[in-house]
């Protein structure tokens, strides 16, 4: 009977490996997206270097589903900007352009207004009440760049997340039962 | 090694790759332009200029503005976005703009041209400062690609005043 359960043992020995190469494969994988993220994270000094649009608001310059590249430099916001905020309390940042600046003299506190291209009233409206103007501690990044389209796997993703768990189901299991 | 799946795979890598790439060239071909726009702006009348009741002022400008933006577009040009400020300084601001028109040009052919048009956007102070105050009209654009990088750049035009007097 030692045969069989020398083979049992060698069988189970190589399943255990194989699994482990594909675990290890996957947690690369992981791996990797987030090291590119983090990475980027910490050369455009912004806490989400990619953002996308998921309003008209700034038709036709971006349209829904547009990826923003953002930057947070030195250089001071000015009138013109193109600038992702959040408003206190909210949690979906807004992507508008900067129309006025105040800059004080005393504190070099700085008070923006913003306004999308494509709205006909400023801001004030999504502001909170009572909210007159942005301050530095609202404003995630500047956008520096875009690319069209690229965003809509992620708008159709975070409204059917039945979508996303069939997708990140259907990719595990293809990297876990692809052989060499 | 060869099944459909891993042929899908690499002809989708290789497509997004060449389109990576071609992007990446049409922003590149954008610096290579070198523009000269032109701008004039003329007050032609300050049809109020008062301070509000919670003491900040405000002044409600007639501008003519003339401008050339042909330069300014390529062939990956999708829009150009156009704003004229009034910029100054305050002894309690460093610095203010303030928007008082803007535009979204989508064509080389609708970029030049003058209008005539009261500010925009409303022109308040964050104070009392604005009586007899020297500022100067910043024309600044903002060039959208289809692709690829963003430009901005401005024309400073210095040297206006406003009035003396509330009026």
């Amino acid at each position: 009977m030692g045969w069989v359960s020398d083979t049992v043992h060698s069988v189970k020995s190589i399943k255990f490996r194989e699994a482990l190469t594909q675990v290890i494969t996957l947690g690369l994988v992981v791996t990797s997206a987030l090291i590119i993220w983090k990475g980027l994270m910490c050369i455009t000094g912004t806490e989400s270097p990619v953002v996308v649009v998921l309003s008209g608001s700034m038709e036709p310059g971006f349209q829904r589903g547009d990826i923003l590249f953002l930057h947070m430099n030195n250089h001071p916001i000015r009138a013109g900007d193109i600038v992702v905020f959040n408003i206190d309390g909210r949690d979906i940042p807004i992507v508008h352009r900067v129309i006025k600046v105040h800059q004080r003299q005393d504190t070099q506190e700085t008070y923006y207004l913003t306004k999308g291209d494509n709205n006909d009233m400023d801001d004030r409206v999504l502001y909170n009440h009572g909210q007159n103007w942005l301050e530095k501690k609202h404003i995630m990044g500047k956008a520096a760049g875009f690319l069209p389209y690229a965003g809509w796997a992620t708008i159709i993703m975070s409204e059917n997340p039945i979508v996303k768990y069939i997708l990140v189901g259907a990719l595990g299991l293809l990297v876990l039962t692809s052989k060499e | 090694m060869h099944s459909f799946g891993y042929r899908a795979n690499a002809l989708f890598t290789f497509a997004v790759t060449i389109l990576a790439f071609i992007c990446a060239i049409a922003s590149f071909t954008d610096t290579l332009n070198s523009p000269s726009p032109t701008v004039e702006v003329k007050v032609l009348n300050i049809n109020w200029f008062q301070k509000q009741p919670n003491g900040n002022d405000e002044v409600s400008l007639t501008l003519n503005i003339s401008t050339d933006l042909q330069t300014l577009f390529t062939w990956n040009t999708k829009q150009v976005f156009v704003f004229l400020t009034a910029e100054y300084v305050t002894p309690k601001h460093a610095l203010n703009q303030i928007s008082l028109w803007d535009g979204i040009i989508q064509s080389k052919e609708h970029s030049k041209f003058t209008i005539t048009t009261s500010n925009k956007y409303r022109f308040i102070d964050q104070g009392s400062n604005l009586r007899g105050r020297e500022f100067n009209f910043t024309l600044h654009w903002h060039v959208m690609p289809k692709t690829g990088k963003m430009f901005a750049n401005k024309i400073v035009l210095p040297g206006y005043r406003l009035p003396e007097e509330y009026r």
